[in-house]
């Protein structure tokens, strides 16, 4: 024990010299200001990632993003946002008819022609160039409503704005902005054109081609996209495609994704029919073909053989506005639910008295909270200017599909029979909620995604502890802190990360619970990574697990923050609050433990081996292998 | 073309269950809903509907309340309306005025502001007055078209159909105005999330009573504010007779 105190010592005296030395060799722009805002902001050394849910795979706490809820609106983009809640809401409690957008396959064209008027499609572009300017908490806020009305119609209004020209917004340039973004905001759709019929998780794979012309002044596009939102209605489209790029290296020529602004009148542009969907039946989804498009040069979006980089930020932008609208459409299906609930009558009592009935609606409830918190962190964090928002923003996109297609299928079931019957409502919300679980990144996808850049950054930091030994006297701080950690892990001494005084006391127990399988959680990573190395990236049995883990503790820390605030704030709601972080947080820790132990226990693992032999044996014979028991 | 002013009044939102002060001296305003005054809505979009028909060139809304009544303007303004007034009435006063203040404040802003037409709503869904409209013309000694469902403008008069009991009534008044909005007059239309944007560039000036001659000081004490009796519960009875019995009882029936 002394021992080990001794060390802490040493490496406290090490990390603040070693902090000094960088504050002394930080750059002179203005000394007295860096050394303010060093301070003022403890501000973090420049590789550091300041995502919460990328350090929990290094088992530490980052909690610059978490806590306290952000809150970005200043006074006067609140009253703004205020103004606008009760037209929005009108508009589509009075003019927008789903049911009928259902039935048509379209937006009515009245219904269109006044979300165009209303502003709906134009939300974000600058207010100097036709639009609303709003940022995305405000934005967040709106597309709540949508989402509580009419999925269909957000996804017309989302791939117009949260996808279809977000490129431009984001990485357009100043005449592209200026020629554009006016358009968009006042009648002409935009569209996402990536997926295509043989590339559709694995996006690098896209075979449409661009190549330059011989007088270099246009690329010549080739292809064709299917799926396409909004593919039959827009006339100005965010299409990528191959570009041949020398490679500097090796001066050889190579195929890299580029990424276009496309107008339907530059010719050769079609489109197939609309397709038949199971749901958000109204919006427009067809094939576009491109036969010898000619683009302008200076159509190019965000640099040649960006194209990857590209479609990535845009997807990744937009994901909060997923999380917001699917808590707009789980509180629809609450209402209904208890609607129902509060009203009828069974074995002689009003069924919300039962406990199975409460379960429901408790987790229903409990869902709909941490979407709607994950939503107003991310977008509160993306209007601060963070950039650290990936994994988060991913994560919110699979929980909010998968939140609300439970909420909606529980809301049903409490109904009963009525739940069933089209007129309630419910049945157009769940055939308009499956969608979600698939497009914009699958969740599947999205949860390698989310494992495998929290592990890479977990062994990129394990590679610099290696590196550190190299060279140990210029890094002494990096070895004992790194050290210090092993060995009180060694000793069996517990050393979960500090997450109690981030929280309201009333929520102490629930944080202590968080942190500790934070601790765990980064453990696991580490010995992940010693025992598979880099063949981890093939383990999607473990990493789904690890997925699975990252979202329960990202959503508690994002529910105990929420209700911290409102205990804080002492509000109206906070005691309930306070209960649902609480049962959230405990019922989510119980599901991490058990991840974490599915992905260490020797029997659990070969479990995953026999569930991949029984895919196979199905897989081969092409469906269910065995015969009925009675072999007729 | 004709120079409109329109009232436009902050009212607790008509779909709030209204509570009542634990000191009955009022009813409780913090944290609740407000909206522009239904009538107001319908006035304001009379007077925008007669801009965009050319018939008028200018419109004004005014507000008299304490600082939230801004946030009606702003409506107003981002209904169409050009510019704003509002009359600085600290919350206090604001319990104890009444539509004999207001009257005068908009009979005044008319004078100055040299308007044409006046229309106010035909009542607040607060106090229920119906009284500002009628007072306005009288401190103006204009002409006045209460309860108007259709307003048609002449060259120097307007005709306005008026629903009065049992039918309507059309009469014609020389301008300069008062009119008062019913609810049958129009539908008044959202405001745009744009034209929210660009009423935020719109002027509002900002008057107190003192600026328009006008004491403001309570006539009145609220002596107490009740709730409406709760509805007792019925009883089932086995038969006509009974009910009959029960209804003479009671002295329903002679």
């Amino acid at each position: 024990m002394l021992k080990i105190a001794r060390i802490f010592q040493i490496v406290e005296r090490v990390q603040s010299a070693q902090l000094q030395r960088f504050l002394s060799t930080a750059p002179v722009l203005c000394g007295k200001t860096v050394q303010a805002r060093a301070v003022a902001e403890k501000k973090p050394a420049p590789e550091e990632d300041l995502s919460f849910v990328m350090n929990v795979f290094k088992g530490q706490v980052e909690s610059t993003q978490i806590f306290p809820f952000p809150k970005t609106l200043t006074e006067e983009q609140r009253e703004t946002l205020e103004m606008m809640i009760d037209p929005t809401q009108k508009f589509f409690e009075e003019v927008n008819d789903p049911d009928k957008n259902d039935a048509l396959e379209k937006v009515a064209d009245e219904s269109l022609k006044g979300l165009w008027e209303l502003g709906a499609f134009t939300l974000q572009v600058p207010q100097d160039l036709g639009g609303l300017g709003l940022n995305n908490t405000q934005y967040a806020r709106l597309v709540e409503i949508v989402g509580a009305n009419d999925l269909g119609v957000g996804i017309v209004l989302g791939a117009h704005q949260s996808i279809g020209f977000k490129g431009i917004l984001l990485f357009g340039n100043k005449e592209q902005k200026e020629k554009y973004l006016p358009r968009v905001s006042s009648g002409e759709f935009a569209a996402f054109c990536l997926t295509e019929p043989s590339s559709g998780s694995d996006a690098g794979s896209i075979k449409t081609r661009a190549v330059l012309s011989e007088d270099g002044k246009h690329y010549i596009l080739n292809g064709s996209k299917i799926w396409i939102s909004n593919g039959g209605l827009a006339e100005i489209m965010t299409v990528f495609a191959q570009t041949p790029v020398q490679d500097p290296k090796t001066g050889k020529t190579i195929d890299k994704v580029t990424a276009f602004i496309v107008e339907r009148s530059f010719g050769g542009v079609t489109n197939g029919p609309p397709e038949k969907k199971m749901g958000i039946k109204c919006s427009n989804t067809a094939e576009v073909y491109y036969d010898n498009v000619p683009i302008p040069v200076e159509n190019v979006l965000g640099g040649v053989g960006n194209g990857f980089k590209v479609a990535m930020n845009i997807l990744n932008n937009g994901r909060f506005g997923m999380a917001a609208a699917l808590s707009g459409t789980m509180k629809t299906c609450i209402k209904k639910a208890v609607d129902f609930a509060t009203q009828r009558t069974q074995f002689g009592q009003r069924i919300d008295n039962f406990g199975g009935i409460q379960e429901k609606i408790a987790k229903m409830s409990m869902l709909q909270y941490v979407t709607e918190s994950m939503a107003y962190m991310i977008s509160g964090n993306m209007d601060s200017g963070s950039k650290h928002y990936h994994l988060e923003a991913a994560i919110s996109k699979c929980f909010a599909s998968e939140a609300a297609w439970y909420v909606c299928d529980e809301a049903i079931q409490i109904m009963g029979g009525m739940g069933f019957m089209k007129h309630t409502g419910l049945e157009r919300i769940m055939r308009d909620l499956r969608i979600f679980r698939i497009f914009e990144g699958t969740n599947d996808i999205l949860r390698l995604f989310v494992a495998l850049t929290g592990i890479q950054y977990a062994g990129a930091s394990l590679r610099e502890l290696q590196q550190a030994f190299k060279n140990p006297a210029a890094n002494l701080g990096l070895i004992f802190g790194e050290a210090s950690k092993r060995v009180v892990r060694k000793v069996g001494l517990s050393s979960p990360p500090a997450i109690e005084h981030l929280v309201h006391r009333d929520l102490v127990g629930a944080a202590t619970m968080l942190a500790k399988e934070i601790d765990s959680f980064g453990q696991t990573i580490e010995m992940i990574l010693i025992k598979y190395g880099k063949g981890i990236v093939n383990e999607q049995f473990i990493l789904n697990r690890i997925a699975n883990a990252t979202f329960d503790i990202f959503s508690s820390a994002v529910a105990l923050s929420r209700a911290s605030m409102a205990l804080s704030e002492n509000s109206d709601t906070a005691t309930h609050e306070k209960l649902m972080a609480q049962a959230w947080t405990l019922e989510a820790m119980d599901r991490v433990k058990i991840n974490l132990q599915y992905i260490l226990r020797g029997q659990n693992l070969d479990n995953f081996q026999k569930m991949s032999a029984i895919s196979k044996n199905v897989c081969t014979a092409g469906g269910v292998v065995q015969l009925n028991p009675l072999k007729i | 073309m004709a120079r409109v002013l329109v009232g436009v009044k902050r009212v607790i939102d008509y779909a709030v269950k209204i509570r009542i002060k634990p000191d009955k001296k009022g009813v409780l305003t913090d944290g609740v809903k407000h909206s522009m005054n239904p009538f107001d809505e319908i006035a304001v979009e009379e007077a925008v509907r007669m801009k965009e028909k050319k018939i008028a060139s200018e419109i004004i809304a005014v507000s008299c309340g304490p600082a939230q009544a801004q946030d009606v303007i702003r409506t107003a303004l981002a209904m169409g309306v050009d510019k704003g007034i509002h009359v600085d009435i600290p919350a206090k006063e604001f319990e104890t005025l009444q539509p004999l203040h207001v009257s005068k404040m908009l009979a005044k802003i008319a004078q100055d502001e040299k308007v044409d037409i006046v229309i106010l709503g035909k009542q607040a869904i607060d106090d229920d007055c119906n009284q500002t409209a009628q007072m306005t013309a009288a401190v103006l000694d204009w002409p006045q078209a209460t309860n108007a469902s259709k307003i048609e403008k002449g060259d120097k008069d307007v005709t306005v159909t008026r629903e009065i009991d049992g039918g309507l009534e059309v009469i014609k008044c020389k301008l300069p105005v008062v009119i008062s909005a019913d609810l049958r007059l129009n539908e008044p239309r959202y405001a745009t999330l744009p034209n929210i944007m660009k009423a935020k560039k719109k002027p509002i000036k900002k008057v107190t009573p003192k600026d328009l001659g006008v004491d403001t000081a309570a006539r009145i004490e609220i002596v107490s504010v009740e709730e409406p009796p709760v509805r007792k519960g019925g009883t089932i009875i086995p038969d006509v007779d009974t009910l009959v019995a029960k209804l003479k009882e009671g002295g329903f029936v002679p």
